[in-house]
């Protein structure tokens, strides 16, 4: 009987302990993380998949700029071959996924600036419409790099105060990456009309 | 682990610094920071879109500033209308417009649950063909006018107005306060009828007293919540606030 008692009471202990010592808002925090992720993703995938019809786009009014399309293409199917299991946000896995999705950005900026050079192409209701979604598109991307940034921040800050970091190092919860600003540009297509 | 320190300092400097670039949040949906336009004006968009709030929870905001200095027209007005909460929690149906006058720039951001309705293409269309022939001409108001009644075409049937109306009895008539006098009064006369025997509580007396009391309180309290709304709103309320509804960077830009 009287051991019953103290199973229970250290069992009462253990789960104060744990919720004292952050467990629960660790998984409420690494959830947060792995959401704002997938909203990453959904928005570069968006991205992904506007370029098809814009290629063809502007294929039809720019036939010299072939060069300029390939780049567009092959960084995009580049791109979509890299993709980051939720679990492991690690610095490596993010740079990796940046520089790719970095690659496509920047073609697509080339391919916008060179569409200075047709005006009949610009004139053209399908092309307007394209733009508009592709600067819609980089909007969201931007947003939703930013609220992933902020909520692995938060998560990174959790895992890393004492006394969260006992139990994170005991149940594996690690440090997350976060998204670095773009070298070189701030992300190249700025579509200005 | 300097390095990140270093990062996060400078990130919390930045924010920081950014921060007083944001008008703080106000009770109205039209805000000219610029006095661009006529208080006249100003008005009649508010009374049109304070309208089209209460009919259909849709809240669209415009801030017209001088410039958005180096943010991106269309991250200054996302974050405009994060930080006011436009539109509806849960439902996300808020629409947030920044002329930025001195920038000659225009951003139209579309909440998460206007997307549908409004889609980018859309929000670019209404930019170039209903504002920007105005803007040019420099009439601001004719543009904004033109704007919103294409934006509220759009989004009209999308949702509809499902909170209680909330009593706001400014103005109004103050019928709860009556009810209490009127208890009091009641109370006391039954009191003075009693003579001497009026300090004793805990008799038959106190109970029967406190129960009449707590019918009366009770029915009066429960009755606020739904009757006494009406005089409030019908006397020509204004805008009741923003509802903290969020945005996901749809929605596009212009410039004239």
């Amino acid at each position: 009987m009287k051991k019953v008692v103290l199973a229970l009471v250290a069992v009462i202990v253990v789960l104060i302990a744990f919720s004292g010592c952050g467990y629960n808002s660790l998984v409420k925090l690494d959830e947060d993380v792995q959401t704002k992720w997938a909203q990453v993703e959904t928005q570069y995938q968006r991205r992904s998949d506007l370029i098809p019809n814009l290629v063809s786009t502007v294929k039809g009014a720019a036939k010299f700029e072939q060069g300029t399309l390939t780049q567009v293409i092959e960084a995009r199917s580049k791109a979509s071959q890299i993709k980051i299991d939720p679990d492991k946000l690690t610095e490596e896995n993010i740079q990796k996924y940046q520089a790719a999705q970095g690659q496509v950005g920047q073609a697509l900026g080339r391919l916008m600036v060179l569409t200075e050079n047709y005006p009949e192409l610009k004139a053209t209701q399908q092309f307007s419409d394209l733009s508009a979604q592709l600067e819609g598109t980089e909007n969201r991307i931007t947003v939703a790099r930013k609220d992933f940034n902020e909520s692995v921040q938060t998560y990174n800050v959790k895992v890393r105060s004492f006394p969260n970091n006992l139990t994170a190092g005991l149940f594996g919860f690690s440090k997350k990456a976060a998204f670095k600003a773009d070298a070189g540009a701030q992300n190249a297509p700025k579509v200005e009309f | 682990m300097k390095r990140s320190i270093a990062a996060l300092f400078l990130i919390t400097l930045a924010s920081l610094s950014f921060a007083q670039e944001f008008p703080a949040k106000p009770g109205k949906l039209v805000n000219d920071y610029t006095n661009t336009l006529s208080s006249s004006q100003v008005q009649q968009l508010e009374q049109k879109l304070v309208a089209f709030n209460d009919s259909t929870s849709t809240q669209i905001a415009i801030a017209i500033v001088k410039t958005v200095g180096d943010y991106d027209i269309n991250e200054y007005t996302l974050e405009l209308g994060r930080k006011w909460g436009v539109g509806q929690a849960g439902k996300n149906n808020g629409i947030m417009i920044v002329v930025a006058v001195g920038d000659r720039k225009i951003s139209i951001q579309t909440g998460y649950g206007l997307e549908g309705v409004l889609p980018d293409v859309y929000s670019k269309r209404i930019i170039e063909n209903d504002i920007k022939p105005y803007f040019k001409a420099g009439d601001y108001y004719q543009g904004l006018e033109a704007g919103t009644n294409a934006i509220i075409k759009y989004t009209k049937g999308e949702y509809k107005e499902e909170r209680p109306k909330k009593s706001k009895n400014k103005g109004g008539f103050p019928v709860g306060a009556i009810i209490v006098i009127i208890v009091i009064i009641a109370i006391i006369v039954r009191r003075g009828g009693r003579g001497g025997g009026g300090g004793q509580v805990i008799g038959g007396r106190g109970v029967s007293d406190a129960l009449f009391w707590g019918m009366l309180l009770g029915s009066s309290g429960r009755s606020s919540g739904g009757g006494w709304g009406g005089g409030g709103s019908s006397s020509g309320g204004g805008f009741g606030g923003f509802g903290g509804g969020s945005f996901g960077g749809g929605g596009s830009s212009g410039s004239w």
